[in-house]
């Protein structure tokens, strides 16, 4: 049985194929994949991404709970800021990448990946320590997220505070036409400007509609899950289940700069990790540009030699760029820009080379 | 959507033009509805030979990779390679610019045993959710 977001009506009715996600019943795509990701790189899109999760954390132990939850930082977090993070199990695998909010002085919003929200409650209420409480607030909030070049402006033209100040990462209350206070957010999976809203479910609808009609004139169109991952990928940013799991070592996914291994407070995962940052990590996630024909797909091999040396994570044929580009793991020696690999696109080797990423300059 | 009614059409979302003994082989109004943004082809080389079931080629869209299976046996005599340049068109005009290959058959009774339109529109109601 999948799940519907407060949304599930609206998108039916503007025509969306919906598919099963994460347990949930998801738009991939309205108008098409294409028109949807190049919207969003020249205008604006609108996504419902109220699948994600929200996790509460409060009481005067919040900060030391997160310290030993997270790798990265959290002291450094000023209120009204966001902060990229992962929860790490005590191998140094991942459990989920996050996005960590500090709404006030003792108070975060941890925003976790649809697929893991049950795996990721578990593992919070077991590992959590110290007097902090922590509630799942997934039901209460659904989350829309504008993004493009337009996006700021349209969001603009609906709230009731300027939010021309607000800074990449950080987030702010305001007033939204038709939705009352949302928690307005500029992050965003896409690479380009925009924010992320936190609304209430009963308000969402409301907000969607006022959120198109106000971008109309700017070419905002809604925009699903398709047109998410090429614009994600496109930006070499890890989705979990793909570029990251269980097993992943943040190091050699290159999330080193996630990972604070000198902040004074233990954390779960800390001495695995530590040990991959001292001996080098052996293998290293790539970004790479197909030269032979053939578009790489999730866990297609990348050979070498005839030898097998590592797996496709993500890919796609790049919208903006009209080539085939791909995510994967490979040994380190590979990791080079430049560096040349094959891979195995159903029995027939096609050669592809390291690119510098993101693989389009913002 | 369109299943025109002089040409045949399989399972697997494939039609089937036959002119004399030369079979011309598309995927349906269906499958690149399906499909979504067509991206890329990979069509099979003039003079192959092939079984009726045989994968003969891919389709793959931003998201989603579909082998082309041939509904009919014979010999590749000819093959719309402009298309892989273009392969949006086959959105566009599946059942004319998007046609894919041709077959020199060399089973006839092959193609009675395809579907005709009537049938196929049937069974796509059925395949759908």
């Amino acid at each position: 049985m999948t799940q519907k977001t407060p949304l599930y009506d609206a998108h039916v009715k503007l025509g969306a194929r919906m598919v099963p996600f994460a347990g949930w019943d998801m738009p991939v795509q309205y108008a098409g994949v294409m028109a949807e990701h190049d919207a969003v790189r020249t205008n604006a899109g609108i996504f419902d991404v109220s699948h994600m999760g929200e996790f509460e954390f409060s009481g005067p132990d919040a900060l030391a709970c997160l310290q030993w939850l997270t790798p990265n930082d959290v002291a450094k977090l000023a209120v009204g800021h966001g902060q990229y993070s992962l929860l790490c199990n005590e191998k140094g695998g991942v459990v989920d990448d996050i996005i960590i909010y500090r709404l006030e002085d003792t108070r975060y919003l941890m925003v976790v990946n649809a697929a893991n929200i049950e795996k990721d409650w578990k593992w919070v209420q077991t590992h959590q320590k110290g007097n902090a409480k922590v509630t799942n607030r997934s039901a209460e909030f659904a989350l829309l997220a504008v993004q493009g070049p337009k996006a700021m402006g349209i969001v603009q033209k609906i709230a009731s505070t300027d939010l021309s100040n607000l800074s990449r990462f950080a987030c702010t209350w305001s007033k939204l036409n038709g939705a009352g206070e949302c928690l307005i957010a500029r992050t965003g999976y896409t690479g380009e400007d925009g924010c992320e809203i936190f609304v209430a479910p009963d308000k969402a609808t409301g907000l969607w509609n006022a959120l198109l009609d106000a971008g109309k004139p700017d070419g905002l169109v809604p925009a699903g899950l398709g047109a998410r991952d090429t614009l994600r990928v496109e930006m070499k940013y890890p989705l979990y289940g793909h570029e990251l799991t269980d097993s992943t070592n943040p190091i050699a996914a290159g999330l080193s700069w996630v990972v604070k291994l000198g902040k004074p407070d233990d954390f779960i995962g800390r001495a695995p990790i530590q040990k991959v940052k001292d001996a080098g990590r052996e293998i290293a996630l790539v970004g790479f540009e197909m030269i032979d024909k053939g578009i790489p797909r999730d866990a297609y091999a990348i050979v070498s030699n005839k030898k097998i040396i590592g797996a496709v994570t993500s890919g796609t044929m790049s919208p903006t760029l009209k080539r085939a580009i791909g995510i994967g793991y490979v040994p380190v020696a590979f990791a080079e820009v430049g560096s040349k690999f094959s891979i195995d696109i159903r029995g027939s080797e096609r050669v592809a080379h390291v690119v510098s990423t993101p693989f389009i300059k913002k | 959507m369109n299943f025109p009614d002089d040409l045949k059409y399989t399972k697997e979302h494939e039609w089937v033009r036959m002119d004399a003994n030369i079979a011309t082989i598309g995927i349906t109004d269906y499958a690149q509805h399906s499909l979504g943004d067509i991206v890329y082809l990979e069509l099979p080389g003039e003079g192959e030979v092939f079984s009726k079931g045989d994968t003969v080629g891919v389709v793959e869209s931003v998201k989603a990779v579909s082998d082309i299976y041939t509904p009919m046996s014979g010999e590749v005599s000819d093959v719309n390679d402009p298309l892989k340049e273009t392969p949006e068109t086959l959105n566009e005009d599946c059942y004319n610019e998007g046609w894919l290959y041709r077959l020199q058959v060399n089973a006839i009774e092959e193609y009675d045993e395809l579907m005709d339109h009537t049938a196929y529109a049937a069974f796509v109601k059925e395949e759908q959710p």
